[in-house]
């Protein structure tokens, strides 16, 4: 199963400037983990020390924040198209 | 107390009277509407002036900046001429222009969570037009705590996101984004760069959308957040819904302490970061008594380009100091510096987990440089 990530601005330095990744998996968990592996220093900037997904940082499947879904377990299929979205702020920091 | 339209206005603002979904009616809403603008940046710039030229009739601005060459690449509201002057009242003289029947109060002064809630008081909307994560928590925080609707719009690199978040019970900046991100994970506009002509479509979007929810017609962007990308050339939109487990906004907060902008108090000592950190003026005195430190500037090539430190010895991106570090002096001081400090910071980190000793941060970076030693280099 093929899922596409859509990659923000802000990350595509830690994808080697991509804007979309093909990544494979059955649950918004396994696609980001396939993605994570292929790009390690992508983690840093989704996740926290703990693994969790960072509170500034969204997911949706479709248009849907996994938070209103089943989080990372929720399910996805091929075709499905991910989209992270940062929290940004322009300006000074 | 409605005030009705003179002729002159009615005049004026006869295309906007002439569509159906204004009508006088509609543009009589517009003058009796009250606009607080935070910012009157990138963002703010076109958005105030759609704003006064559609005829708002008290607009309010709040800055504490004065205007900067730099600034006007994408802050259209300013001018050549308004260079060093305050940009509330760049600002304002610039609308009084386009429209002299919009009344325009200036707030020269920093936002905070103790002036926030007086001024937003007397507003019907409030737009974000802010550039920085603290303001942005303490303009939803306020708006919530005041029921007035938040006209959001943000920009970064090639991409910008609006909504209208608060508005007719629905979801406000917090049920998006629970919490800031830490200082130092994302870099900022001034130094990661912005396309110019960026603000001014989100700035466009928020003006259309603070005019609809004046006007009551349409259908606004709340509960959908729309994600613009100049480079691919797409509008993306997402749903935004309230968050059940969210916090509930009871009062205002101390937003630089929330985005990790001041310390937190403790007993402890700070941590050894491994490097030094020196102001430019101790700097400058140093090398003028014959330190001669190893230069090393982290900023991007195009940068240097801009402007560069006649005694810097190495130009490298502060995200690529790790692979020469085999290239780099270990028994010499280093003085590391960016723009403004931050990236040199991080590169400091990376050389001093790699057993560098001997190294310097200067703080503040060139803009620091020209500003308090140099000061005839050009500042960006």
């Amino acid at each position: 199963m093929s899922i596409t990530i859509n990659i923000p601005s802000a990350l595509r330095p830690y994808v080697q400037g991509q804007s979309t990744l093909e990544a494979q998996g059955e649950t918004v968990a396994q696609a980001l983990s396939f993605a994570e592996t292929q790009h390690p220093d992508l983690s840093k900037h989704l996740r926290d020390e703990h693994g969790n997904l960072r509170g500034f940082v969204n997911i949706f499947i479709g248009q849907d924040d996994i938070r209103h879904l089943n989080g990372e377990q929720s399910a996805v299929s091929s075709g499905d198209a991910l989209t992270i979205v940062p929290a940004i702020a322009g300006g000074r920091s | 107390m409605t005030q009705t339209l003179t002729p002159e206005e009615k005049a004026r603002f006869s295309r906007h009277i002439i569509l159906d979904d204004v009508g006088l009616e509609g543009q009589q809403k517009l003058k009796n509407a009250s606009v607080l603008c935070v910012g009157t940046g990138g963002l703010g710039s076109p958005l105030l002036l759609y704003l006064g030229a559609a005829g708002i009739g008290k607009i309010g601005i709040v800055d504490f900046d004065v205007v900067e060459s730099s600034n006007l690449q994408r802050q259209i509201i300013h001018g050549t001429k308004t260079v060093g002057v305050p940009k509330v009242q760049s600002a304002k003289d610039r609308i009084q222009d386009l429209n002299p029947f919009t009344e325009v109060v200036t707030y020269e002064e920093r936002l905070t969570k103790d002036n926030a809630l007086e001024i937003f008081k007397d507003y019907d909307v409030i737009v974000d037009g802010t550039d920085n994560y603290a303001t942005r928590y303490l303009v939803n925080d306020a708006c919530v705590l005041l029921g007035k609707p938040n006209v959001y719009g943000s920009i970064f690199l090639f991409e910008g996101q609006a909504t209208v978040f608060n508005y007719e019970g629905g979801p406000n900046y917090r049920d998006l984004f629970p919490e800031p991100p830490p200082p130092g994970l994302v870099p900022s506009c001034a130094e990661a760069g912005v396309l110019g002509v960026l603000p001014g479509i989100i700035g466009t979007i928020q003006a259309t959308e603070t005019i609809k929810v004046i006007l009551g017609k349409g259908t606004t962007l709340s509960g959908r957040l729309l994600l613009y990308s100049a480079l691919d050339m797409s509008f993306r939109e997402l749903k935004v819904r309230k968050d059940p487990n969210a916090k509930a906004i009871t009062e205002l907060a101390d937003y630089e302490q929330l985005c990790g902008l001041l310390p937190v108090e403790t007993d402890a000592k700070p941590a050894d970061e491994g490097f030094a950190r020196i102001q430019v003026k101790e700097a400058s005195s140093k090398l003028n008594a014959g330190w001669s430190p190893y230069v090393l500037d982290v900023r991007k090539p195009a940068e240097a380009e801009i402007v560069a430190l006649s005694f810097a010895n190495r130009l490298v991106p502060h995200d690529q100091v790790g692979q020469i570090l085999s290239e780099l002096p270990k028994d010499q001081d280093i003085l590391v510096h960016c723009k403004l400090g931050g990236r040199s910071a991080k590169a400091c980190a990376v050389l001093a987990e790699a057993g560098f000793t001997q190294l310097y941060n200067l703080e503040g970076g060139i803009t620091a440089w020209a500003q308090e030693i140099e000061t005839s280099l050009p500042q960006y």
